[in-house]
């Protein structure tokens, strides 16, 4: 198994003492598969991928990628994971304000050392951001910023690709593009694909679900 | 509504107390700091105006010249209502003695008078028994001076006493000057007869005349100061607006009318003038009170002005302390007013849009720098006198600040261009992005250390100038008064076998084209030859004023009446002579003028030869002095050893730049505050540009050295702008401020070991002021971090 969660649990601390919001979750995913994750809204699935990227500590439980244990390295450990091991699209695509559409796209690759530019023009041309390379993260309309995060991560090629909500701000043709996109590169390397979304039709293209409710797995 | 508003509005400062501390002591300190030196400017002229009302002097004419009592007697009878008074300072205590004689005082009506009308007072003081001087003046008194009695309102510095004592222990012959209260015609139909010239009380304020450019000097650092804290003050007023936007359209949304919603934020930085308005006039009037007496001892050594050392402020003073808080705020607030009011309630709230806007103005203001450093050089080739002076400084500094953010810009775009690796690359980037929110304060920095490094090459260039200047100067090893003119020949008698040279000093008080200054006659010797420091001369100047062909002059005067080799000067002893030579006389604020030591006795019999110059050889001269007080009976003033006038000459100097250094080191400690405040608050901002470096896959401790790191590059890049600005100020300090305001030109000596040295600390600075955001980056909880990814931004 290349991600293996088991009994996670993660409360986060408010005025009238810790609010619960996993309670003990376990699933695992295997490497070339493909996991989409519903529930909804505050149910906690930002939580869980960010606890599966090393971002935050659980409070409970265990989360083993490849091997190793995520609990048991160190803040630099923790930090070449997320830089070699794991790719990130966040809800809120959070790209680099100070770097080109074309530096930001490149930037996860090169600093895991699996930098090429080939690949990354052809990725951009897929992507349909050619024509914005050279412009910054702030030019761009929400749908370009989110394929700029969403590129990034593929031009890594993670063993792990954690996605929340990679489409939300996309209409419904290019995300479906995208999505076949991304599943397209997932397949090629093998990697595990670990995807949050609302949308039933997009859940039911992956290999598997996984539905939270109330801090719990359904 | 607008109590909801203001409870709203006001959270943003409880939430942001840092922003809010930054403000209030930003203003402050600018207003602190004006407010200090204007206290200190006040109070010397306060002292200066006492000292010119002495007697009613400013309010009557007065006859000076080659007066003595028989002129008085004279005058008198002629039916003129004249009174007598001799004015000198009493030697070795940077006093000066009044000579009074008051049965013929004019009435000053208000004036300060001592009261005689007790005639037991009255006995003793025309016996000499008794003298009047201010409280603070008193215990200076010499003990050599009888019973002193306090004369509250007396100008500081100043002894009253009868005339015929005050002759007595000053040795004068003559007096000074009659104050003219009438008489039978004008004051020039006297002055004819007696041969004396007129001075009306309007020309009068010497000392406010000769102490104007010292005023200026401190004017121009508080005013450095203040511009330097309004910095901060503009930044974080922009900032906190900024922060608030999203708030602003959510009040407007909510139905707060646009204009009360201005009124409410205007209402709010009245508050904060308040506040800092009151912290500032308390600041100002300690620094007052902690520079005063620097101040006065700066004056009295520069000027011989006395000055209290203590503080007496008006009302106006703190009021005017507020106008200024208020007149900060308001420039610094302005430009964040105005922006609201054109605010749109439905524009979307894009952080990065206010970036891009600065970045555009950050190439107008470039634009506008190179034009202020271009009228900068306009008014310093065309421009003349102490204005002009300063506006070149004002132009060029302003120039330059506004200069710094396209600088910066420049060179971080080439290190990024260069950059190799992707962390690299970003590094250089981010640091890129961050220029426009640090520039007011890195602004700020590039004054105050621009100002350092100028005034401290100036002061630097100057003492070693000065230095050099005091061993040509004072060439001979022992300096001897004689109490008498018989002692003086008995002394030279007996110094002629036993030493190289004995060489007298003899001077005269004389008009030197149009003002007061001193005649000196110099014998024909090698020391003079030698060791003077002339700055431009003729050929055989010495051969030349041996034979009473000319005259040297020093460059003050030169300088002022335009009096070079190839001119010439006209003494009423001795008629017009050439000008042989301009030599340099650093420390003395009037005009000076050499003869011929044959020339000089003919022109000047009356003058006194007390004092003499002896040449020994230098291991000698100590016993030779010891020798000389044994057997003439003479005191430590009266035997001076070179190094021991030379060590008083410096301490004055050293005193006259401990204020200046004392204001330097304040302005940049107001810079290293904006700095600090700056970076901690746009820590918090940048926090959603750090952590997706983070996610992925930068440490924390590596992401808060790269913040250490680049804080660090910009003070350095600053400091490396802030060399050529320092250079180019003390240029101008030396070459145009200092000949206006002293008469003298200085060369520029650079001094690059000093430079590197305030590089240095610029460092350290730096890195303290962004320690604390780096550590709280550092040690920031990964949940906090994270929030960044799940907030709605
Ligand atoms: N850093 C945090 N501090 C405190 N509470 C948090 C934090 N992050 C998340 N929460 C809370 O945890 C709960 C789950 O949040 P999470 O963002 O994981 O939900 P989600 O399932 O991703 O919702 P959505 O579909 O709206 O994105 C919410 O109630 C949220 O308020
Ligand atoms: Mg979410």
């Amino acid at each position: 198994m290349l991600l293996t969660v088991e009994n996670l649990q993660k409360s986060f601390p408010s005025a009238d003492g810790p609010v619960p919001v996993l309670r003990g979750v376990s699933f695992s995913l295997a490497a070339g598969r493909t996991l989409a994750l519903t529930g909804e809204s505050g149910s906690g699935k930002s939580t869980l991928l960010h606890l599966c990227a090393g971002l935050d500590a659980p409070d409970a439980g265990r989360i083993v990628i490849e091997g190793r244990d995520i609990a048991a390295q160190s803040d630099a450990g923790r930090a070449a994971m997320r830089r070699d091991t794991v790719g990130l699209v966040f809800q809120q695509f959070n790209l680099i304000p100070s770097l080109s559409v074309a530096d930001n796209l490149s930037f996860h690759a090169r600093l895991a050392g699996r930098d090429d530019p080939d690949r990354d023009a052809a990725l951009a041309e897929r992507l349909g951001l050619a024509a914005h390379l050279a412009k910054f993260p702030e030019q761009l309309s929400g749908g370009q910023q989110q394929r700029v995060a969403i590129g990034r991560v593929l031009a890594a090629r993670p063993h792990l690709i954690l996605a929340d909500e990679p489409t939300g701000n996309l209409d419904e043709a290019t995300g479906a593009a995208v999505l076949d996109l991304m599943l397209e590169l997932v397949a090629e390397s093998g990697a595990a694909f670990l995807m949050v979304t609302h949308s039933e039709r997009l859940a039911a293209r992956l290999d598997a679900r996984l539905h939270l409710r109330a801090g719990q797995v359904e | 509504m607008t109590r909801a508003a203001l409870q709203a509005l006001w959270s943003h400062w409880r939430r942001h107390p840092l922003q809010l501390l930054t403000l209030v002591v930003g203003l402050a300190l600018a207003t602190g700091l004006w407010t200090g030196v204007q206290a200190i400017n006040a109070q010397a002229r306060l002292s200066y105006d006492q000292a010119a009302a002495t007697l009613g002097q400013d309010r009557l004419p007065r006859l000076e010249g080659d007066l003595t009592l028989a002129d008085f007697a004279a005058a008198r009878r002629g039916g003129w209502i004249v009174s007598p008074v001799l004015e000198d300072r009493l030697p070795g205590t940077g006093l000066t003695l009044y000579g009074i004689d008051p049965f013929t005082l004019p009435p000053t009506p208000g004036g300060v008078m001592p009261d005689l009308s007790d005639p037991g007072v009255l006995r003793a003081f025309l016996a000499g028994e008794l003298v009047f001087a201010a409280a603070a003046t008193l215990p200076r008194v010499p003990d050599t001076l009888p019973e002193g009695r306090v004369l509250e309102g007396l100008a500081p510095g100043l002894v009253m006493a009868d005339l015929t004592a005050a002759r007595r222990w000053l040795g004068a012959e003559g007096i000074t000057r009659l104050l003219f209260d009438g008489g039978p015609g004008t004051p020039e139909a006297l002055a004819e007869t007696l041969g004396a010239r007129v001075e009306r009380p309007e020309s009068d304020g010497d000392l406010a005349r000769l102490t104007d450019s010292f005023h200026l000097n401190l004017t121009a650092f508080g005013l450095l100061a203040f511009v330097v804290g309004l910095f901060i003050v503009h930044a974080t007023i922009g900032l906190a607006f900024e922060q608030r936007r999203t708030l602003f359209r959510t009040l407007r949304a909510l139905g707060l009318p646009q204009r009360r919603l201005g009124w409410l934020l205007a209402g709010e930085l009245l508050a904060f003038t308040l506040v800092s308005g009151t912290l500032g006039v308390v600041l100002g009037y300690a620094v007052a009170a902690a520079l005063l007496p620097g101040v006065a001892a700066t004056l009295s050594g520069l000027y011989g002005a006395g000055v209290a050392g203590s503080l007496t402020l008006s009302p106006l003073w703190w009021l005017s302390g507020f106008a200024m808080a208020g007149l900060g705020m308001a420039v610094a607030g302005a430009a964040s007013l105005r922006r609201l009011a054109t605010l749109p309630i439905l524009a979307p709230a894009m952080p990065r849009a206010w970036a891009r806007a600065q970045r555009r103005t950050v190439a107008r203001q470039g634009w506008a720098g190179l034009g202020l450093l271009a009228v900068s050089a306009f008014i310093a080739a065309l421009g003349d006198g102490l204005i002009a002076g300063f506006a070149t400084l004002g132009a060029l500094l302003l120039g330059a600040a506004l200069l710094l953010p396209p600088v910066l810009l420049a060179v971080l775009d080439a290190g990024t261009a260069l950059a190799k690796g992707a962390v690299a690359q970003w590094l250089w980037a981010d640091t890129r992005q961050q220029v426009p929110g640090l520039s007011l304060a890195l602004m700020a920095l590039l004054l105050a250390l621009a100002a350092n490094i100028g005034v401290g090459t100036m002061v630097g260039s100057f003492r070693a100038t000065f230095e050099g200047w005091l061993d040509q100067r004072l060439a001979s090893e022992l300096y001897v008064t004689a109490r008498s003119e018989a002692q003086a020949d008995e002394i030279a008698a007996f110094l002629a076998p036993r030493t190289e040279a004995v060489l007298p000093i003899v001077s005269a008080e004389a008009d030197l084209a149009g003002a007061p200054g001193e005649v000196y006659g110099v014998a024909d010797h090698s020391t003079y030859r030698e060791n003077w420091p002339l700055l431009d001369a003729l050929p055989q100047v010495w051969d030349r004023l041996a034979a009473g062909e000319g005259v040297l002059v020093n460059e003050q005067l030169a300088r002022r009446e335009d009096l070079w080799p190839g001119t010439r000067l006209t003494l009423a002893a001795t008629g017009p002579l050439p000008v042989l030579g301009v030599y340099s006389d650093y420390g003395n604020t009037r005009g000076q003028a050499i003869l011929g030591l044959a020339t000089f006795e003919a022109a000047y019999p009356e003058a006194r030869r007390l004092r003499f110059g002896v040449r020994i050889a230098p291991g000698e001269a100590d016993a030779l002095a010891d020798i000389l007080a044994d057997r003439f009976d003479l005191s430590a003033e009266q035997v001076v050893p070179q190094a021991t006038i030379k060590q008083f000459s410096l301490d004055v100097f050293e005193r006259t730049f401990a204020v200046t250094a004392a204001l330097n080191v304040l302005t940049l400690g107001v810079a290293g505050f904006a700095l600090w405040a700056s970076l901690t608050t746009l820590g918090t901002m940048r926090l959603p540009q750090v952590a997706p470096v983070w996610a992925l896959g930068l440490t924390r401790a590596e992401l808060a050295l790269a913040d250490l790191g680049r804080a660090v590059l910009l003070g350095l890049l600053t400091a490396l702008v802030a060399v050529p600005v320092g250079i180019a100020l003390a240029w101008v300090l030396l070459a145009v401020v200092n000949v206006q305001a002293f008469g003298w030109r200085l060369p520029l000596l650079p001094d690059p070991g000093g430079w590197v040295a305030l590089g240095g600390w610029t460092l350290i600075a730096s890195a303290l002021a962004a320690a604390l955001p780096a550590l709280r980056l550092w040690r920031m909880p990964p949940a906090e971090m994270v929030k960044v990814f799940a907030h709605e931004r």
